[in-house]
């Protein structure tokens, strides 16, 4: 996980322009068009299921695809594209969830960082600063074994190792704004601390944190699977496609399929992230050529 | 400049502080006993008492916490619990084959990295460009794990054309060593030349639509390889920066290929000794590679200001 | 020219033959402390296999052989064992294997604050030297299993004068092989000891054990020709080993099962219905299909089990196999307890082999109307619950003993070390503890069968199947002999000719 490297300090802008510039990018949209295409499998995945996703078949252990297993079976004879689409549901849930977890904690402490400085400034960078020099999946398999192996503290792990990274963005981006007329303007009058923050400095990091946490929900969805190879995430009989590769690793030339399906899906969702991310970093970068 | 760096390390010092409290408190927070779990089928009440009081594994957390940092700070980082080994000559034995293995990851991605974003610069929105920002996507979105047992399955067992797995020192035999470090540096290698391929086009394309490089353009004064020599010395420094960063996370984060291609590493040291709860070899080594990360970063700075002299009087 | 070319290939082929080649040996894990007196990882064992001579040793059947003890007695009452050492046996640094030094092993065996091995030597009353090479040891009563126990880390010789470095700094033995170097977690080197007493029948000049967990690349690892052996192999890849005529597939009956065991009092959830009522166990018992989990899980090589001992042991008796699938049975079982669908949770360490067998379990019981969660958690994790009695079903597993009281007494007897789920019976406890101060095999035996039926009655355990001892190896190999035991012995064993 490269986590630490993805940081990009852009100058505030308005957004509608933005919009505008990512709907004509042909990347952003083949990446929205992919997401979408997966939440709506996730969401419609009872009726989309051609099995029970549990149901194993001791007579159909490791079947090729075929009419009746679209994609196949696994080892204990259960209907791959079935697990495939309830297994989106983690994924995609434990991207979105350990990012806003991330965002949760991170960007309120990023602005208070950003806005008070000082001490207070000083004691949460020297916490990041340190929380950053431990390697991120590390700090996650740390915390997902210590609160348990499940998909709910797997996205807890996740989502508070992805948390140094908004802060320090938005850190960035607040001591970027807060020299400006109209912040200074808004302290000369006498405006509370917490007024300001919400209604001039808020809006401003905005662009840079939804860059950022489109692209962080790539990698959490990387680092969810990762765990689960690792027996740290979503917990069997529940599929997730990370667990679902780390009991196909072990079937490589027997089953493939086992693995080529739920190894795409993961390259598939989190492509569709990246190229999404891509598109909104044109789109609000106003620095673009 | 001297001032800066002192400064830097100062500053470090209260990071690696609380960090040594984060993995240490991290660590004794993890359910479970090591005594125990070494122990596991043959427990033996007495041997578990004994050595729980060896390893001070009674007393009171700030105690033990005191005790060791104390002991490193004598250069002392404790041995594993579970073989007996001493941490710092674990560390002094991987070492090599970590620095080793990121090297030729970081190699392979300039390699590959640098020129792809210049050749995407340079014919900027044509089918190239796309072409080369979607490899590097799919480099980028590619789960590891998965491209290494890929990547064994067709070069090692399929055509037999490389090793399988394994660590051949590279003071053994140079090429056998370079060869089975192949597919795992290439694995990691993807990642980070995505990120540098996107980040020398940006930066080329900043330096390209400067102004005095299109008026000279426009003038017919610089001949294209000129043109591109010199936006490529400026835009060195985000990709050299880059670059140190990068290395930082390489060296502590290659924790799954590591165990798929059974490369021993750091991070299958960690890995396994999390799940053992090996205590003093998680901080040990945690504590050894945060050092060596905090260190890059000072590098990264200082690098920084030695290539742009107009970063040296922050304002 | 020509003339060259025939002395170098007459030179290459006499070559072949003189300049023995490495072994290269994969392990399934990282071994811990390489000190036979500490260590408790069955790979331990079978890196200590090589490189550390044990006063006795077994066969392919289990009998007890002469080892560095080339013969013994035992006196009236089974209380004092007299062995007569070998004379030319020499650790590693030259000093001779003597009565001084086989005492000094026990005594730190026995002595040492850290050594795991005193619950084996616990019935040693005192350790005499008689002359250089007659020692004789006093029991504090008769102990069936000793001699088994001293094949294994109990009876391996250390010498004397590296004994405070033992394990961090090397280890000096005094078998075939002497260690060279280790690299945790990349492996232990060792050379050939050329001193050794029986060094012509070992025939490689460095063994290299590399612990490589994952099946599928310690698979890749011998296809490609980087290993020689691998030990496990995953029974999914028995195919394709089979079917490779550059490699060997080898198996044999092992000592260890896998099941599971009933938290019957060890805190609040030994109350959970499923632990009170033996009729619902017996109703779990009916539903599963142990033929299923042979060939889903096993492709063949899992034996099902009914029993501790395996079809390797002489205490095995088929009396207590059968009990095919019996839903019917089952669900009849449970209405007469008085459920009509029971709940309870099974606790296991995650890995993919556990997982497996537990959803298949899970699947399989849920016919007859019990709804099982299944708890995967960290191996650590599992350790520690289990002592804290914070399970209601576990993962029950042994990797086995020569001697039938290591996979029964261990598990089952009141107050052992380890029976987690506390199950304590005094008649049984008494038969398990007869039976291990006499070493009469019949009388054992009968002793061991009327444990086994209160056993059945009691169900505090289930087993499901007996692990085999696998193996794959080079076809350029021969001479390879597998044990039940599942440790690698190197005699004989040479490349092909």
């Amino acid at each position: 996980m490269t986590l630490a490297s993805q940081i990009e300090i852009v100058a505030p802008r308005r957004r509608f322009r933005g919009l505008r510039k990512l709907v004509r990018n042909r990347g952003a949209l083949f990446g929205g068009a992919i997401v979408i295409f997966f939440v709506v499998l996730a969401v419609f995945a009872p009726l989309l299921a051609t099995h029970d996703p549990f149901a194993s078949s001791f007579t159909s252990i490791r079947k090729p695809p075929s009419a009746e297993f679209l994609l196949g079976t696994d080892e204990i004879g259960r209907d791959i594209f079935s697990r495939l689409l309830y297994g989106a549901r983690a994924s995609l849930m434990a991207g979105v969830v350990s990012v806003a977890i991330a965002l949760a904690i991170g960007v309120p402490l990023g602005l208070v960082a950003g806005y008070f400085g000082g001490l207070v400034d000083g004691g949460i960078s020297r916490v990041i600063e340190a929380l950053l020099a431990i390697p991120s999946l590390i700090l996650a398999i740390a915390l997902a074994a210590t609160l348990g192996p499940s998909l709910m503290n797997a996205m807890l792990a996740i989502g508070i190792a992805a948390t140094p990274i908004f802060v320090r963005l938005t850190r960035g981006q607040v001591l970027a704004v807060k020299t400006e007329d109209y912040v200074e303007g808004a302290r000369a009058i006498g405006l509370p601390h917490i007024l300001i923050i919400i209604r001039y400095i808020l809006p401003n990091v905005l662009s840079p944190v939804v860059v950022q946490a489109t692209i962080t929900i790539a990698t959490a969805i990387i680092a969810e699977a990762s765990l689960s190879f690792l027996g740290l995430g979503q917990q069997p009989p529940n599929p997730s496609w990370g667990s679902m590769l780390n009991t196909a690793k072990n079937f490589m030339t027997q089953a493939p399929w086992m693995s080529i399906f739920p190894g795409g899906a993961i390259f598939l969702v989190v492509l569709g992230f990246n190229l999404l991310g891509d598109g909104l970093r044109d789109a609000l970068d106003p620095r673009d050529n | 400049m001297l001032k800066l760096i002192v400064r830097r390390i100062l500053v470090a010092v209260p990071t690696l502080i609380i960090l040594s409290m984060i993995i240490f408190g991290l660590q004794r927070l993890l359910p479970g006993d090591p005594i125990q779990t070494m122990m596991a089928e043959e427990s033996d009440p007495q041997v578990i008492e004994f050595l729980r009081e060896k390893y001070r594994l009674n007393e009171p957390m700030p105690m033990q916490y005191l005790a060791w940092v104390g002991n490193v700070l004598q250069g002392d980082f404790g041995s594993s619990l579970r073989t007996g080994i001493p941490v710092t000559e674990m560390i002094l034995q991987k070492l090599p084959i970590t620095v080793q293995l990121a090297s030729m990851a970081m190699i392979m991605a300039m390699l590959i990295g640098i020129p792809a974003g210049i050749l995407a610069a340079v014919r900027k929105n044509s089918a190239v460009d796309y072409a080369a920002n979607a490899v590097a996507l799919s480099g980028m979105s590619v789960p590891n794990f998965w491209l290494g047992i890929i990547l064994i399955m067709v070069f090692a067992v399929s055509w037999k054309i490389l090793p399988a797995s394994g660590y051949v020192p590279i003071t053994q035999d140079f090429w056998l060593s370079i060869r089975s470090m192949l597919m795992p540096a290439f694995v990691l290698s993807t990642a980070v030349a995505a990120y540098l391929m996107r980040h020398t086009r940006s930066a080329m394309l900043s330096v390209l639509s400067s102004d005095y490089i299109r008026t000279a353009r426009a003038k017919g004064l610089l001949s294209n390889t000129v043109i591109i020599k010199h936006a490529l010395r400026n835009a060195l420094m985000p990709i050299v920066t880059l670059a140190t960063l990068l290395f930082g996370d390489l060296l502590a984060g290659a924790v799954l290929t590591e165990q798929i291609f059974v490369i021993p590493g750091f991070g299958k040291l960690i890995v396994d000794a999390v799940f053992t709860r090996d205590y003093a070899v998680v901080q040990g080594v945690v504590l050894f590679t945060a050092i060596g990360f905090i260190a890059m970063n000072i590098l990264t700075d200082v690098l920084y200001i030695v290539i742009n002299p107009r970063l040296r009087h922050p304002q | 020219m020509k003339k060259l070319v025939v002395g170098a290939t007459l030179l290459a082929l006499m070559g072949s033959t003189a300049f023995a080649a490495d072994l290269n040996v994969a392990l399934q894990d990282d071994p811990d402390i390489l000190d036979p007196h500490r260590g408790n990882t069955f790979v331990g064992r079978m890196v200590f296999g090589p490189m550390c001579d044990t006063l006795f040793d077994i066969d392919t059947s289990l009998n007890i052989v002469p080892r560095l003890v080339a013969d013994w007695t035992w006196s009236e009452g089974d209380t004092v064992l007299t062995m007569n050492l070998r004379e030319d046996a020499l650790f590693h640094d030259g000093t001779p294997v003597n009565g001084e030094a086989v005492k000094a092993n026990l005594e730190r065996a026995l002595n040492l604050p850290e050594s795991n091995r005193k619950a084996e030597l616990a019935s040693i009353a005192s350790i005499e030297v008689l002359g250089e090479t007659q020692v004789a040891i006093t029991l504090k009563a008769p102990d069936a299993a000793f001699l088994a126990n001293l094949t294994d880390r109990a009876g391996m010789m250390v010498s004397p004068a590296t004994f405070d470095t033992a394990g961090e700094g090397g280890l000096v033995c005094a078998g075939p092989y002497k260690f060279v170097e280790r690299i945790q977690n990349d492996r232990i080197v060792m050379e050939k000891f050329a001193e050794h007493w029986d060094a012509d029948n070992y025939h490689f000049d460095q063994v290299i054990y590399r612990p490589i967990p994952d099946t599928t690349v310690r698979l890749a690892n011998l296809q490609s020709g980087d290993l020689d052996i691998i030990e496990r192999p995953a029974p999914s890849d028995m195919e394709a080993i089979k079917a490779d005529s550059n490699l060997v597939f080898d198996i044999v009956t092992g000592l260890g099962f896998y099941g599971v065991n009933f938290n019957m009092g060890n805190g609040d959830r030994s109350q959970s219905p499923i632990n009170q009522d033996k009729r619902l166990r017996e109703a779990l018992n009916l539903t599963i299909d142990r033929n299923v989990l042979n060939e889903v899980l096993g492709m063949g090589t899992y034996p099902p089990a009914y029993q501790p001992f395996s079809t390797a042991s002489w205490a095995y008796n088929p009396e207590f196999d059968g009990g095919e699938r019996d839903i019917e049975r089952a669900k009849a079982l449970m209405a007469e307890a008085g459920h009509e669908s029971v709940s309870f949770e099974i606790l296991y360490a995650n890995n993919s082999a556990m997982q497996s067998l537990f959803e298949l379990v899970q699947a399989m019981a849920s016919e007859a109307g019990f709804n099982i969660t299944l708890r995967p958690t960290e191996f650590a994790a599992y350790v520690d619950e289990r002592e804290a009695g914070n399970f209601e079903v576990s993962q029950f597993g042994a990797s086995g003993r020569i001697d039938p009281d290591g996979n029964f007494h261990r598990y089952l007897a009141c107050g052992s070390a380890g029976n987690v789920g506390n199950y304590c019976n005094d008649e049984l406890t008494d038969l398990l503890n007869q039976a291990r101060v006499i070493n009469d095999v019949e009388q054992r035996k009968a002793l061991y069968d009327e444990a086994q039926r209160i056993a059945a009655e009691d169900l505090p355990a289930l087993y499901f199947y007996y692990t085999p001892r696998t193996w794959a190896y080079s076809a350029n190999l021969e001479g390879f002999v597998p044990y039940a035991d599942g440790v690698l012995r190197l005699a004989g064993l040479k490349p092909k000719e």
